[in-house]
């Protein structure tokens, strides 16, 4: 700006020079003029701006810039002609000077291009200001410099005036300080400047504003204390101002707007300004820092950027491969196990047994993506050319990424076992002769399920009960039935009195035990027996017995019967001890006490031995040596003393459901088998939980039983087999048995889902006797 | 009574392994970068033994990375790059939003990378443990080098992994390395044996890829990097160890020989080069070019007793695919349009043929079809209008199974317009009870060096066949026979007797028959006794090996059951075919 100011101050100089005053005159005339295309009033515009931008200072010095802005482009498109008019005007100046009075207006143009941005809003504000100070009217455009000039030479008349008028020399301070006082303030001669008399009261004042028609228009001057009367103009310029109106009649709110700075390129530059003289010397301090680069690059202190390396750059990466390289984190490493390599299912063209049938294609359909065996569909195509691309590939390869980073790695070991090396390595059954291996004899005439057999202590006869309500003597060699027993219900057990020296037989249907000699084998054991029963003689004191006892009536003693025995509930099974005196009962009833009675043939009492009912009792048994007795409920063998009468051993079958027991002649072993299938082995000297569990049938248990010289022991089961096992128990306590299946009897048929339901050994061969559900009784030899 | 109680999940297999989510706040990377970082270092999740436990007492599924291997990512000097990475991102997009196009310009120049050199060498300590690694990186790359060059990732990415695959075929072509090849419904497979190491990869069929939407092409793109930096190392080394250029370099002579066929169609040279070097016709120069290759010799030492067998087999072996290598030597195929150019010619020059291609087909083709020392004529159509007499026009997968098989397979059965035999898979192989399909058997006599009968006629031939079926059924039979026999005559003898008896007495109704003495078959009670004895024993089994045992006999009864089911569907339709030729013959008559 300041640079503008003395570019401004320099013309304005030598305008002054020239004759100053035809330009003004020529502007004051225009003022009023509308019409100011001519070039003269251009001139004045150009001139006057400079000249104005002289008289203006600090804050204002931007007043000029402004009005030289209205009109860049008039100006620069009129300059040829300015200078001309100038040129006439100067009358015999020089044409010397013509061009210095170009120049400037060139380089002035410069710095108003730069503060273009500004000049909108300023020039109203200036505007503004220039109607305030004079309540002229005046022509926009370059009428509005010409105003200026005129408002100046105002101002100056208005200024003297003032001088004259304010006699007021205290200043400017508030007159309520001079309220109390006569006098305002002093003249120059010190003298005190009266306030004008003042003795207007209410009245005076009343009749002043009915008798003076100015009185609505007599303000009083607060400085002096005069009153003053407003003129016309005064009034009128109140009034506007009162209804928010411009004060200046004449201004137009509403011109029309002029767009300055267009976006039209102006082919003159806006300033005349002349060119820097460092615009065309080079920089010194560029040059300087040119020649500190220019240097650092010689010095090699700088060097070019290294262009970017795009291709990847490959190397021997393991030119020297060192075993230190080897992380301790590689042996850990679990390497990813490679892709499946295909099957010939997934050849272009594989043999016509891979591709999938219709009902393979439909059932691979229906499967789950994760469960199909195949993740693809096998297809045929008859030549390479056919074969489209496969359209789960990049799916596949996705899928073999993810596997890569997102699967646990484990290392399994795999249990690579020949199947031949679990199977235990046993004896050979071979050398565990003899054992019963073929079937050698049915025993038929049976009507209906043999549900249980006894051979005789001899070894010579059999007899067999059934549910067609007969008993049958067999004799074991010929297999011939030797007699045939009615009895009155369903037979459900029989048990032939283990004493060679008796021939008894125990059967035992609903309530009823029947003891029934048989008559068969050695006459004179039949006789002392019957000796034996008959010379019995009722104690004096008959005492009240659970069961009675009676003798069988003359006819059935021709049968063979000899005691019945009535019970009071349905006996299941009988069971001699091994002296043949005792007789044990079992009558199951959950909800008494009377479940097992045990019998003394020769002096026909009978005693409960059980106070308390344990539970279901399934069936009992005598230690053959030793006073113990045991009673197999559903899940548990209890083992009592006879002679102390307590419970000595409570053995857990681990089985749901015992359904038959034997004891081992030694006495020490103990089998049960259960309907779920078990055969369970207890060793009584160990622990209360079998010593080994077999799981060889498929079906329940009905039955086991021991042999009595020979170790073996058989089980028969709903599955119409009969298992023989080879069961060597060692007298050395150390040595644990040695069980062995040696033989699978095959033979009942499977009638009524019931199969094999007893099985008894021979007293002296290796042989087994069974009955079955298909009413038969089988000898294996 | 003493000291301050235990807390749980504190000590023991918890300190081991920490949750996927921890890792990556330990790390102080975003979830991709976490991924990213695991994939190019090899860090796999691991499952504890106790889930629980380590879970803290949840049961919530979460992954478990073992706390070392995370201790071991945070040395990595890859974690720092991913983090100016990010500030790279960040400033980029800044300078995008305000329009600072030369801080942009700038910033993109110094755009932060890394190299995984050192990570290649740290995953793989030994050349051999890369070689080991190399099929997923080789069907990653085939897969790559096969997309379109717009979208789904950088073109130079895709660039890469072509001039990569190309290098790594070349590479294979040079050192005659290839063994095995199969034409799937997916693509083709290829495996050759490089440094004692087999490498199979998997090249999809030439065809536009229909991009799924539900893959994560991210991930994708991290291993194909992790993938590329790879081959490309081992490729070095490959061509290294062959005395061959790398980056490979075509054979001067070939040059000049190449230079003047369709040199002018590629706008670029390098871009020429690589089609050149991808047609695989030319043989690559040699560091040290030598006329002909020593074949070294190994040296014999005298060994003794089984290591005297063992070299013996290996010899043989090695002869054998010595064979192999020279298997299309001397032969000279020419390739029609239709077929796949790349994969043929790669497996043809692999086994010492020479091929060329119509020259609109691709750069590189060296002679014309014209030629009249072409020996075979690939085609792949339904008939060929102008025939030559001196070759033999077959279809493509003559060549594919005649290196499946070793050796040259009889043309006759791949003529134009034959219905072409199956083709097998030359990656199974069958162990004992597991079902062999008919071809593999008739293949493995032709291997043997059996004359196949079939020469005249297909139908006699096939009637052999059946009559040979029929042998080796009534063989097996037989043997069954023997044993029943003597027993048989027996049998008959006695029931000779009971008729003469019968007649006799015919008036009883009731008669004793007297026992027949069964003649005891020896063999027969002995297997019967074993097979009894084996039962017995299986019965004792303790309940976890029977258990076992009964899942390993499933098993073994399932591929059995597998084996007589593909069986039975081969027979019925042979039949079935059978069925069909009468009826068309008898039509004919």
């Amino acid at each position: 700006m300041s640079k503008a100011k003395d570019k401004s101050s320099k013309k304005r100089n030598i305008e002054e020079d020239e004759e100053q005053l035809p330009i003004f005159d020529n502007n004051n005339k225009n003022a009023g003029a509308l019409d100011n295309d001519e070039g003269d009033s251009d001139v004045s515009d150009s001139e006057e701006s400079v000249f104005s931008g002289l008289e203006d200072s600090g804050s204002d010095s931007d007043d000029d810039d402004d009005d030289d802005d209205d009109d860049v482009e008039e100006e620069d498109a009129d300059e040829d002609l300015d200078n001309e008019d100038a040129n006439v005007k100067a009358n015999g100046q020089s044409s010397g000077d013509a061009e210095t009075t170009e120049r400037p207006s060139d380089d002035v143009s410069k710095p108003k291009h730069d503060e273009k941005s500004s000049k909108g809003k300023r020039m109203k504000k200036k505007e503004r200001k220039k109607e305030r100070g004079e309540g002229e009217e005046k022509e926009k455009s370059d009428g509005d410099a010409g105003l200026k000039v005129l408002a100046q030479v105002d101002e100056y008349e208005h200024d003297t005036s003032d001088e004259e008028d304010i006699r007021n020399t205290v200043g400017n301070i508030p007159m309520e300080w001079y309220k109390d006082y006569p006098h305002v303030g002093y003249n120059l001669d010190g003298k005190k400047i009266f306030k004008p008399i003042r003795n207007k009261d209410e009245l005076d004042e009343f009749l002043d504003k009915m008798e003076n028609p100015d009185y609505w228009r007599t303000v009083q001057d607060k400085m002096t204390g005069t009153d003053i009367r407003l003129s016309d103009e005064q009034v009128d310029l109140v009034h506007r101002l009162q209804e928010g109106k411009f004060g200046d009649v004449n201004f137009n709110e509403y011109e029309p707007a002029v767009d300055f700075f267009s976006n039209e390129v102006m082919i003159h530059p806006v300033t005349n300004r002349p060119m820097d003289k460092r615009s065309f010397i080079p920089s010194l301090i560029e040059k300087e820092k040119v020649s500190k680069l220019v240097h650092a690059i010689k010095m090699g202190w700088i060097k070019p950027r290294k262009p970017k390396e795009t291709e990847p750059q490959y190397y021997d990466l393991w030119a020297k491969e060192d075993p230190d390289a080897i992380l301790g984190r590689h042996k850990m490493h679990v390497p990813a196990p490679k892709m499946r390599l295909p099957g010939h299912e997934e050849s272009y063209n594989p043999p016509p047994e891979y591709l999938l049938s219709e009902e393979e294609r439909l059932a691979w359909e229906q499967q789950d993506p994760e469960e199909r065996k195949l993740n693809f569909l096998p297809q045929k195509y008859p030549c390479l050319r056919a074969v489209p691309a496969f359209s789960r590939f990049i799916h596949e390869r996705f899928e073999r990424c993810l596997d890569l980073y997102l699967c646990p790695r484990q290392r399994k070991m795999r249990v690579n076992v020949n199947p031949e090396d679990l199977i235990p390595k046993l004896p050979k059954p071979k050398d565990l002769q003899p054992f019963p291996t073929t079937q050698s004899l049915v025993y038929l005439g049976h009507t209906s399920l043999v549900r249980c057999i006894s051979v005789s202590p001899t070894g010579q006869w059999l007899v067999s009960g059934s549910d067609d309500s007969t008993v049958r003597f067999w004799e074991v060699g010929t297999g011939r039935c030797v007699k045939t027993l009615e009895v009155g219900g369903a037979v459900k057990s029989v048990a032939w009195n283990p004493n060679p020296a008796v021939c008894l037989v125990a059967v035992s249907f609903e309530g009823t035990v029947l003891l029934v000699n048989p008559g068969l084998g050695d006459k004179l054991v039949c006789s002392a027996t019957d000796q034996l029963i008959s010379s019995y003689e009722p104690p004096v004191e008959q005492r009240e017995q659970p069961v009675q006892w009676n003798e069988a009536e003359s006819r059935e003693q021709e049968l063979g019967h000899r005691l019945v025995l009535q019970h009071p509930k349905a006996v299941k099974q009988v069971t001699w001890h091994g002296k043949g005196d005792y007789l044990a009962c079992v009558m199951p009833d959950n909800s008494s006490h009377l479940q097992v009675v045990i019998h003394q043939v020769s002096k026909r009492r009978t005693q409960n031995p059980f106070r308390k009912n344990k539970g279901l009792v399934q069936c009992v048994s005598f230690h053959p040596v030793r006073p113990y007795f045991f009673v197999a409920t559903q899940r548990y063998v209890r083992v009592y003393n006879l002679i102390k009468q307590e419970l000595t051993k409570k053995l857990m079958a681990n089985c749901k459901w015992i359904s038959s027991m034997a004891i081992h002649p030694g006495g020490d072993n103990l089998i049960c088998g259960s309907y779920d299938c078990r055969l369970t082995w207890f060793d009584l000297d160990l622990a209360t939980k079998p010593y080994k569990v077999l799981r060889h049938h498929k079906k329940a248990l009905r039955g086991v039983a021991y042999h009595k010289n020979y170790p073996l022991f058989a089980s028969g089961s709903d599955d119409g087999s009969v298992i023989v096992c080879h069961g060597m128990v060692y007298n050395d306590l150390l040595q644990n048995p040695l069980i062995v299946p040696v033989k699978v009897l095959k033979g009942h048929t499977i009638t009524h889902d019931l199969g094999v339901l007893d099985v008894t050994f021979h007293p002296t061969q290796p042989w087994v006797f069974s009955s079955g559900a298909d009413g038969t009784v089988r000898l294996f030899t | 009574m003493g000291g301050l109680q235990k807390k749980k999940f504190e000590s023991g297999a918890v300190t081991n392994y920490i949750t996927r989510n921890k890792a990556r706040k330990k790390l102080s990377l975003s979830l991709p970068d976490f991924r990213r970082l695991c994939i190019l270092k090899g860090i796999y999740p691991h499952e504890p033994k106790h889930k629980k436990k380590v879970n803290k007492g949840s049961t919530a599924p979460r992954t478990f990375y073992l706390l070392k291997d995370i201790r071991f990512l945070m040395h990595e000097p890859i974690v720092g790059k991913f983090r100016a990475y990010k500030i790279f991102v960040r400033k980029l997009r800044k300078a995008y939003a305000k329009a600072q196009w030369s801080d942009v310009e700038r910033i993109r120049e110094n755009k932060p990378g890394y190299k995984l050199d050192h990570i290649i060498k740290e995953r793989y300590p030994s050349f051999i443990d890369a070689l080991r690694d190399l099929d997923d990186a080789l069907s990653m790359c085939f897969l790559f080098s096969t997309f379109a060059r717009t979208g789904k990732c950088h073109v130079q990415t895709i660039q890469l992994c072509r001039r990569l695959s190309v290098e790594w075929m070349n590479y294979v072509v040079a050192s005659r390395s290839l063994r095995k090849v199969f034409l799937s419904i997916k693509g083709i497979y290829y495996q050759a044996e490089v440094l004692g190491q087999t490498v199979t990869w998997l090249v999809p069929y030439q065809f536009a890829h229909d991009h799924p939407t539900d893959v994560d092409y991210r991930v994708m793109a991290t291993f194909t990097e992790f993938y590329t930096t790879l081959l490309g190392f081992v490729n070095f080394r490959l061509y290294q160890s062959l005395n061959l250029l790398y980056p490979p370099k075509l054979d001067s002579k070939a040059e000049t020989e190449l230079k003047a066929a369709g040199e002018e169609d590629y706008a670029m040279d390098s871009e020429s080069y690589l089609e050149k070097l991808s047609a695989l016709s030319a043989s690559l120069a040699r560091v040290i070019s030598t006329a002909e290759e020593e074949e070294a010799e190994p040296d014999h030492f005298p060994a003794e007793g089984e290591d005297l067998e063992r070299m013996e087999e290996r010899e043989k072996a090695q002869k054998e695919q010595e064979a192999q290598k020279r298997l299309f030597e001397g032969l000279k195929f020419f390739l029609t349009r239709e077929v796949p150019r790349e994969s043929l010619a790669f497996l043809i020059r692999c086994f010492g043929g020479q091929v060329s291609w119509d020259k609109s087909l691709c750069i590189g083709s060296t002679y014309d079809v014209t030629d009249e020392t072409i020996t075979h004529q690939i085609v792949d159509r339904p008939s060929i209008e102008k025939q030559y007499i001196n070759r033999y026009y077959i279809q493509p997968q003559w060549v594919y199974d005649c290196i499946n098989a070793k050796i040259l397979l009889p043309v006759e059965d791949y003529f134009l317009g034959v219905t072409l035999p199956p083709h097998l898979s030359p990656f199974v192989e069958e162990k004992e009870g597991d079902y062999v399909p008919p071809e593999k058997l008739k293949l493995m006599a032709l291997q043997r060096g059996e004359q196949p009968e079939q020469e005249d006629e297909e139908e006699d031939d096939d009637e052999e066949e059946e009559v040979d079926d029929d042998d080796d059924d009534d063989e097996e039979e037989e043997e069954d026979d023997e044993e029943a026999e003597e027993e048989e005559l027996a049998d008959e003898a006695n029931l000779k007797k009971m008729e003469q008896q019968r007649s006799q007495g015919k008036a009883l109704s009731v008669k004793v028959t007297p026992g027949k003495v069964k003649a005891e078959n020896r063999l027969r009670t002995e297997e019967e006794e074993k097979a009894e004895e084996k039962r017995l024993a299986i019965m004792m089994m303790k309940k976890k090996e029977k258990y076992l045992y009964d899942k390993i006999m499933f098993g073994k009864k399932r591929k059995v059951r597998e084996a007589n089911k593909l069986a039975a569907k081969r027979k019925a339709h042979d039949e079935a075919g059978k069925a069909d030729k009468k009826k068309k013959k008898a039509k004919k008559q």
